[in-house]
């Protein structure tokens, strides 16, 4: 990743253009051909910098449901629950953290009912209560990371 | 109500966006639209709010942010809100919720993430929240990832009518 890359990802963090030929609109920004735009997105998609190009949805919108949840998993299951946990469709992230509630997961389903659903379904493969932590109230931030 | 022609194009596009010159020209092909429709309805529904964000979504340990500390605050609830909003405000701080309380082993209602390069960092970035916000009384505790299992974003399926 050199310095036009990172400039790129800040530029196209604050959003894409939305219009016919977006990547021409952002060439222009920056300087450089529409072709060289191109190939350094594909090379940043190919290496895992950049995970996904394309829109993030408002869940509760479209319909579904998110929600944060944790788990305090015996130190010595926890590799055998992050696979039961990890092989639910509906589980966005999962991280190890430093508490006795030591697994963080992302929910997201296509209804609100769903949650429970997937919760009750984890709580019976593993065993363990799961802690639903629904937001109730979003706080707005700027979402940039400087590259 | 989303339109069943919009739904049609959110599960068509939730994947990611062709990276060519013209990427929403087989899309519109697709959906017997016009290019120029796609580009309307794609403002559209970001402006609605539907759309969050259209853009990337940035593997933030690639780009050197190995530190992620969720930081957690037990506040009393009249003061949430006003908080909440201070807190996010500082622009380290990638998120910011509140939350239900869990009993004795989760007191804490008020969640934000501060994403850093190192947790020396985050740290010295936690001191100034703290003072800047005023969060000096309350209890916190501060919860950095040791291992990431899975990130996929948050990709949500746009099937359902």
């Amino acid at each position: 990743m050199d310095a036009i890359d990172r400039q790129l990802i800040n530029l196209l963090q604050e959003g894409l253009p939305i219009c016919p030929a977006p990547f021409r609109d952002l060439a222009t920004q920056l300087e450089l051909s529409e072709a060289e735009v191109i190939e350094r997105l594909k090379m940043l998609l190919a290496d895992g910098t950049l995970t996904r190009f394309g829109p993030m949805y408002h869940a509760e919108q479209m319909g579904g449901a998110l929600t944060l949840a944790a788990l305090k998993v015996p130190t010595e299951r926890f590799d055998a629950v992050t696979e039961i946990v990890n092989a639910f469709p509906e589980v966005a992230h999962n991280y190890q953290r430093t508490h006795e509630l030591n697994m963080w997961f992302v929910l997201a389903t296509e209804t609100p009912e769903q949650v429970d659903v997937v919760i009750a379904a984890i709580q019976a493969q593993t065993g363990l209560k799961v802690y639903n932590m629904p937001k109730q109230r979003e706080y707005f931030v700027n979402l940039k990371l400087d590259a | 109500m989303i339109e069943p022609l919009d739904r049609q194009l959110l599960t068509a596009i939730q994947q990611g966006l062709a990276i060519t010159p013209r990427p929403y020209t087989e899309l519109a092909e697709k959906l017997a639209l016009s290019e120029q429709d796609v580009v309307t309805r794609i403002s559209n529904l970001k402006r609605s709010g539907l759309i969050k964000r259209f853009g990337i979504i940035v593997k933030h340990r690639r780009l050197g942010y190995r530190a992620n500390a969720m930081v957690v605050w037990d506040i009393p609830d009249a003061l949430v809100d006003e908080l909440g909003q201070r807190i996010s405000q500082q622009p380290f701080v990638n998120l910011c919720y509140q939350r239900p309380r869990q009993g004795e082993i989760w007191p804490y209602n008020l969640f934000c993430m501060i994403h850093g390069k190192s947790r020396e960092v985050v740290e010295a970035q936690l001191q100034t929240l703290i003072s800047e916000c005023g969060l000096e009384t309350f209890n916190y505790e501060v919860l950095f990832s040791r291992r990431c299992f899975k990130q996929c974003g948050a990709i949500y399926p746009a099937s359902q009518g």
